[in-house]
């Protein structure tokens, strides 16, 4: 049997016809999203904002312990990792000084003790977060109430919002952190390698209606709250007190605003 | 056709080696994964409570799908309580919902392709990149390997 090329060009685009098609017959019309008859919904003791926002008042931070209390709060319930060197250094919520964190937009009226101060520093959850804007991946997003969350789980490590991120809130796993977590806590997963990761508000506590950790165990020294509500505890401190937050120079609106005097009128 | 013989009976020898596996197995019964849906934590609930989230033919079909609703809720839209096809509630949690019931005390089963060599260092931890037996048992048997537990992990201090 022999057949021309016209023969076997057109047997062989049926063929191919065929398959193509063949393929649609069977998965084209089957449904691809399967969808339970479900809704979601919010537990009914979250707490809800229209922008979150934190109070440091720097009279209630006095000794090592009051520091300590705070970080230790928030390390033990994030499963965060102790890699024992500051280049791999995991931050959620830490301590450093008036040259650090405030650098840049220099106050010349403050008093030289309050420049000696050590401050608690934690993610700003910046009204317009530059740590978005860069991520290409979308992993790092603001949440309607103000939080710029991370999702893990679209994390590349690309490393991009560490370089946006004017005040060194977010850090890198260089290697694996989990034999490096001190003590877990099974209610909270750990991160993995090549990933971000940083302050969240402790949305998960918020969705359940809990105050963040490092506020709980602040002794007041923290206080959180709704920026827009004129009622807040936050609102009325940051309206009737002299506030400072860091670099507001760059414009990011960062929601942690650090009290000075706190007591004064005590 | 030129050395027919040879060429006919080569080709027979290598069809024959070709489809062996095929023949070698025919009529065998696949063993099939074991999958233990009755743990102690699953038979302590009341019967009208056995019922995973969704019922079994749903969750064995749709499962993945379902726990990347779940996630993009979650982590997402800050949605957290899910209401399933029969109005009941449950906390969308892969640790704290989905493994309180689906948890073993038997040892887990090494998640081939995540494993982590720097996990057993003498530090005391739970978390280790392994995949709880009720996963694996599919799992492994599949040959898929989620990525799951390289952050979850199965809450075993946790529970008892």
């Amino acid at each position: 049997m022999t057949i021309n090329r016209r023969q076997f060009l057109r047997r062989a685009s049926m063929l191919t016809a065929l398959g193509l098609g063949g393929t649609i017959a069977f998965t084209g019309f089957r449904k691809k999203e399967v969808a339970a008859a479900a809704e979601y919904a919010t537990n009914q003791l979250a707490l809800k904002a229209s922008r979150w926002a934190m109070v440091v008042d720097m009279s209630k931070f006095k000794t090592e312990d009051d520091f300590k209390r705070v970080i230790q709060s928030c390390v033990s319930i994030h499963n965060i990792p102790d890699f024992g060197n500051p280049k791999d250094e995991i931050k959620w919520i830490w301590k450093d000084d008036y040259e650090h964190a405030f650098s840049g937009g220099e106050n010349e009226r403050l008093t030289d003790e309050f420049k000696e101060l050590p401050f608690t520093i934690m993610c700003n959850h910046c009204e317009n977060p530059p740590c978005v804007k860069a991520c290409p991946t979308g992993a790092t997003f603001q949440r309607p109430d103000g939080i710029v969350a991370m999702d893990y789980h679209r994390c590349i490590g690309c490393r991009f919002c560490m370089g946006a991120c004017p005040f060194g809130a977010r850090s890198f796993n260089y290697s694996d952190p989990r034999p490096k977590i001190e003590k877990i806590d099974p209610n909270f997963p750990t991160r993995t390698k090549g990933v971000v990761e940083k302050c969240t508000f402790c949305v998960e506590r918020l969705a359940d209606g809990l105050m963040p950790a490092c506020v709980e165990a602040s002794n007041g020294g923290l206080i959180f709250g709704d920026l827009d509500d004129p009622n807040s505890e936050v609102r009325k401190i940051i309206g009737s007190k002299y506030t400072i937050r860091r670099k507001a120079e760059l414009g990011t609106q960062p929601s942690v605003y650090y009290l000075m005097g706190g007591n004064d009128d005590a | 056709m030129y050395k027919g013989g040879k060429i006919i009976a080569s080709l027979i020898i290598f069809v024959a080696f070709l489809t062996f596996p095929f023949f070698y197995n025919m009529g065998k019964a696949n063993a099939g994964p074991d999958v233990n849906l009755k743990t102690p934590a699953i038979l302590a609930l009341a019967p009208a409570d056995q019922q995973c989230v969704e019922p079994i033919e749903y969750m064995r079909t749709n499962h993945m799908q379902l726990l990347n609703q779940w996630r993009t809720e979650v982590v997402r839209n800050g949605q957290t309580v899910y209401i399933n096809s029969q109005g009941k509630s449950f906390d969308m949690s892969l640790q704290d919902t989905c493994l309180t019931c689906h948890t073993t005390e038997a040892e887990k089963v090494a998640n081939t392709g995540m494993s982590n060599p720097a996990t057993n260092n003498g530090i005391s931890n739970p978390a280790t990149n392994q995949s709880p037996i009720f996963c694996s048992s599919c799992h492994v048997y599949s040959a898929v390997v989620p990525t799951c537990w390289s952050c979850h992990f199965e809450p075993k201090g946790a529970i008892k």
